[in-house]
């Protein structure tokens, strides 16, 4: 690629994930990767904040001070999210939505931070997907005890396959969307780092705010969102 | 000209990594059509802001999935080739 385009292209893009550290486990290769320094950097991150906001409130008294008031804000927006859209089923939901929220948030700007998003790796992604199908299924269970099988039937009998990989198709489609979406601002901003480094000074501060900022913020909120939609489908009106 | 065998499945996975990003038309138009009717519930009736725009956010982004679809098969077409294994 260097050869084709001359001065430009000095540099190699860069947006793919490297091993680090290379072990063996039960006859099988696997490896460290830059996701996991990425995912054990934000988690770092997460927990300070929390450990932080943990003094300020327990030595608050009288007047609360900024963090608390940050954190309070953080805390009921999240709250009024789960609320809006699962109304009184989501009471126990609270938490999950929440750090799923926080953690997206926090893994898709780590860009930003000139880390690489852990949410670019399909190995993040599809993991928190399936939590989400089993939650749904957990649910359906739990609430529509045997309609849950007999739900698959319906209208007709015969389209059972059809229900069935409509059901099988929710954590892949979840996982793929926020996988896809992150990686390709990541690629695209890595091919422009690579392919016009020589150039790239300040402006592609403009593609980062798209990318990044946008992007991922819509993202970390649809993700929230459609786990509400589907979990609380199935759960009974409130 | 000789063309070796990897050379040719390289090019033709180029080729067809291209072709599967023309699926980038639909979610495109999908995305186009929901956030004018979006706008559409906004200007008759400007109170509900809020919630058309969240619903028209959900809309979209499970508009967006099948672009997503194609994505994917380009980008294992081009940096994690099936085909070169069988060579």
């Amino acid at each position: 690629m260097g050869n084709s385009l001359g001065i430009l292209a000095a540099k190699e893009p860069d947006f793919q994930i490297h091993g680090l550290i290379k072990f063996q486990l039960f006859g099988q290769e696997l490896w460290l990767t830059t996701t996991h320094v990425s995912i054990l950097i934000i988690c770092i991150l997460l927990l300070i904040f929390a450990l932080v906001v943990r003094a300020k409130l327990s030595d608050a008294e009288g007047k609360p001070g900024v963090l608390q008031n940050i954190a309070e804000f953080a805390v009921e927006s999240l709250d009024n999210m789960v609320h809006g859209s699962m109304g009184k089923n989501g009471l126990g939901f609270r938490n999950y939505i929440g750090v799923l929220f926080l953690f997206l948030i926090v893994s898709n700007l780590s860009g930003l931070l000139g880390l690489r998003p852990p949410t670019a790796d399909y190995g993040v992604t599809l993991p928190l997907g399936l939590i989400t199908f089993t939650l749904i299924q957990f649910n359906n269970i739990k609430y529509n005890k045997a309609g849950a099988f007999t739900e698959l039937f319906k209208p007709l009998p015969f389209l059972f396959p059809i229900n069935l990989i409509g059901e099988i198709a929710v954590p892949f489609s979840l996982s793929l969307r926020l996988f896809g979406n992150v990686l390709s601002g990541t690629v695209i901003m890595g091919l422009l780092y690579g392919l016009l480094y020589k150039v790239a000074w300040a402006w592609p501060g403009i593609l980062h705010i798209y990318f990044d900022l946008f992007s991922g913020c819509i993202q970390a909120y649809v993700f929230c969102m459609l786990t509400m939609v589907f979990i609380n489908a199935k759960m009974p009106e409130s | 000209m000789n063309i070796s065998n990897e050379g040719l499945i390289l090019a033709c996975s180029a080729i067809g990594a291209g072709l599967a990003m023309i699926a980038g038309i639909g979610p495109g138009v999908g995305q186009g059509i929901a956030a004018g009717h979006g706008a559409s519930a906004v200007g008759r009736n400007p109170g509900a802001r809020s919630d058309v725009t969240s619903t028209m956010l959900l809309g979209q982004a499970v508009a967006e999935t099948t672009g997503l679809y194609s994505l994917v098969i380009a980008l294992i077409l081009l940096f994690a080739n099936p085909l070169l294994g069988k060579l």
